[in-house]
């Protein structure tokens, strides 16, 4: 897939008419991932956002087959889905080529089912795993999780007379994923649809788990104009505070390099979760926030070219 | 159906258990292991080492990612079973509950242990009693034999279109799953041609018939489905009763929801469940040579609770003595004493009920243990009361 033309004439496997914001980065992310897949499939859910705006009884968006079980069990469940596909084929009972897809949130995804991810990883199940990046729990009304980027203001980490927003940066998924050794791990970013369709291909291609983390901008929690979206998904991208990498059997190469690194202020100062970073009192916030984009992305480009 | 020839082996609960899975061989068992059901998984990673089964055997991480993939397997078109005990259980319980929703027939052996804390590995039965109200069928097996054909008949009564529910088989942890015992078991044909094909309407595995499993339901549909959920355990109990029946036709052991020992002109008696019963029918015996009309009421089937025909069958009694193995925690006695009183009430004439707790962390129950329980009952007949409803027994002061 080459064109917007031709990603647009793909059948669509998640219908209009979910209950998902406008603007939502989830649902441009999901679009574009099922577009990369020909074959049958199952997806799963993790409780989130997009779970509960897709399947609201007696409605479904998903034109694939699709299943809930709970919060922090998406990866496990599928594990079950995709043992049983193996079971089935083998005794003739299903004879297509079926794909297996789990999808979690970052707090169903780095937090509340880290453990079950970890374990269908290591196991190595033929799924890919998707998580779609919002930088907080966004269902229950904007909690921070440990994706919740450095000084972000949430619902569990306010901005009062003498905490700034969080205090921790982020946890990098991505690479723990990494170092678990599955044989493909990508980080991607809708407004880079290729990247993102031909990584979600490779993925789903692979014989074995995979995984994709996907920056997915939530106007309503990140607070910026739902017209935005793909403007923010840009700088995100360009600041190198989210950068585009894969894993392929090990072996890390970055699959988008900004021409001029962008300050992450750019990116931040859009956003009214981090709108306080901007006073004066918050400077050492806001310098703490560029050296860790900095750090993590002189850490990446090492890994590329070590 | 004709009378099967069966085998004997001597073999331990545990073992039992896991041939009875390696028979039914379901397509996915997803297990994580726990003292004392630990042999349970390591028997059947065997069959799978050892190409005795086509199983695809998933090494979770943990027991709630074992109830998970569970779920997802039977959602997808799969037979699915796993095994538990104590802690494992508890750290199921969200899942339990969707297995059920769900209406994912999935088979579970339940070796029962106490429940932390003061952790113990011990039998106790406050792990299952603390999922009795998850929509799981429960069975409840004396022994190894009846572990083993409660696991071929839960099967047949899960997956029955009428029912369609999970089923939890509960056995005795170390006193029954550690020890030998001589039974009688079914060749792995028979097994087959028993349990038959697993064959859901829907399946996530249908290419042509993509489905939506699990989806959000708020305040216009989830209480239908909820009632239906509730109706689907009051249609199991004609159906456990059918399947028990075609099992009787096959081995000649004929199942109930309860077995009523000595009963018939029983004046006095004990209820229990698991192992206990054993024990429990000695004392009744030597109690009868003594001329007391002792009985006792040994229950299988505790979901559904059989509550009519458990208060049909005391009500000619005077006492009964209700022994939980599990603490209610809640100042109202234990959970079977409390389900059997309430099933008592309302009725015409019904006999005193008292509660004896017993056992817990597998403190040792012998005879000396059930006289004094029949010994306080014979006691409360007498005065017409009871001095005391609930009694810890067998307990230090
Ligand atoms: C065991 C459990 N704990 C808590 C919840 C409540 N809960 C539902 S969704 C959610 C947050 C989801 O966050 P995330 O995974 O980031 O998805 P998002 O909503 O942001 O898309 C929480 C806390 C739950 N459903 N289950
Ligand atoms: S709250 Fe955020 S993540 Fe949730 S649907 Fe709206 S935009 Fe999407
Ligand atoms: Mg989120």
């Amino acid at each position: 897939m080459t064109t917007l033309k031709e990603l647009a004439a793909r059948p669509e496997r998640l219908s209009g008419g979910h209950r998902l914001c406008a603007g939502c980065g989830a649902s441009i992310v999901i679009r574009q991932l099922l577009a990369a897949v020909d074959n049958p499939m199952v997806v799963g859910c993790a409780t989130g956002c997009l779970e509960v705006a897709t399947t609201i009884y007696p409605y479904t968006a998903w034109r694939t087959s699709y299943i809930h079980s709970a919060f922090e069990n998406v990866a496990a469940t599928i594990s079950g889905v995709e043992a049983a596909y193996k079971a089935l084929r083998r005794r003739g009972a299903v004879a297509e080529d079926f794909r297996f897809i789990a999808i979690g949130g970052d707090g169903g995804t780095y937090d509340i089912g880290f453990q079950a991810l970890s374990g269908a990883m290591e196991r190595g199940h033929r799924m890919l795993y998707l998580c779609y990046d919002n930088q907080a729990y966004m269902n229950t009304g904007i909690q921070r999780s440990s994706a919740t980027p450095l000084g972000a203001e949430t619902t569990t980490s306010p901005v009062g007379s003498v905490l700034p927003g969080k205090s921790r940066p982020r946890k990098d998924l991505t690479a723990i994923i990494a170092a678990h050794d599955v044989p493909y791990v990508a980080q991607a970013a809708p407004h880079r649809w290729r990247d993102l369709v031909t990584k979600g291909k490779r993925a789903l291609d692979t014989d074995g788990a995979s995984f994709m983390n996907v920056l997915a901008p939530c106007p309503r929690g990140w607070r910026f104009d739902p017209a935005k979206t793909i403007e923010i998904l840009t700088l995100a991208v360009d600041t190198c505070f989210w950068p585009l990498f894969e894993v392929s059997e090990g072996r890390w190469t970055l699959s988008y390099r900004p021409k001029e690194k962008v300050p992450v202020a750019e990116f931040l100062k859009v956003q009214g979760r981090f709108r306080h970073l901007f006073k004066q009192q918050n400077r050492e916030v806001l310098a703490a926030a560029q050296a860790e984009v900095d750090r993590k992305w002189e850490a990446l480009l090492r890994r590329v070219e070590g | 159906m004709s009378r099967a020839q069966q085998n004997r082996v001597a073999i331990t609960g545990n073992e039992a258990v896991a041939l009875a899975m390696k028979q039914v061989e379901p397509d996915v068992v997803a297990a994580y292991p726990i003292t004392p059901q630990t042999d349970i998984v390591q028997y059947f990673s065997s069959f799978v080492a050892d190409g005795e089964v086509q199983t695809e055997f998933v090494t979770v991480e943990s027991e709630h990612s074992a109830m998970s993939a569970c779920v997802g397997a039977a959602a997808a078109g799969a037979r699915a079973m796993t095994a538990t005990s104590a802690n494992g259980l508890a750290l199921m319980w969200e899942v339990l509950y969707i297995a059920a929703g769900l209406r994912l027939p999935i088979v579970m052996p339940v070796v029962n242990r106490a429940l932390s804390a003061p952790i113990n590995i011990h039998c106790d039965h406050s792990d299952s009693m603390g999922a009795r109200d998850s929509g799981w069928i429960q069975l409840y097996s004396e022994d190894a034999q009846e572990a083993y054909d409660n696991i071929l008949q839960a099967v047949r009564i899960g997956e029955h279109p009428d029912v369609l529910l999970p089923v939890m088989v509960c056995l005795d942890g170390f006193i029954i799953s550690h020890s030998l015992e001589n039974l009688k078991v079914l060749d792995k044909e028979q097994v087959t041609a028993f349990v038959g094909d697993y064959r859901p309407d829907a399946r996530l595995l249908d290419a042509k018939r993509p489905i939506t499993v699990g989806a959000l339901e708020l305040q216009d549909f989830y209480f239908e489905h909820k009632r239906q959920e509730a109706e689907a355990m009051v249609r199991s109990a004609p159906i456990i009763e059918a399947v028990a029946d075609e099992y009787a036709r096959l081995t000649g052991r004929k199942y109930s929801f309860f077995e009523a020992y000595r009963m018939d002109d029983a004046e006095v008696a004990v209820m229990v469940l698991n192992s206990a019963a054993g024990t429990a029918r000695a004392v009744v015996d030597q109690l009868r040579r003594r001329g007391v009309r002792a009985g006792l009421l040994k229950l299988r089937v505790f979901r559904p609770f059989p509550g009519a025909a458990l208060a049909e069958a005391l009500a000619g009694l005077s006492v009964v003595g209700i022994m939980d193995r599990a603490e209610g925690l809640s100042a109202a006695g234990g959970p079977l004493f409390v389900e059997v009183r309430s099933a008592l009430l309302g009725r015409p004439r019904h006999p005193l009920v008292l509660n004896h707790i017993y056992g817990l962390g597998g403190r040792d129950v012998g005879p000396d243990q059930i006289e004094q329980v029949f010994a306080d009952l014979l006691r409360a007949a007498e005065a017409g009361e009871a001095r005391q409803q609930v009694t810890h027994i067998g307990v230090r002061d």
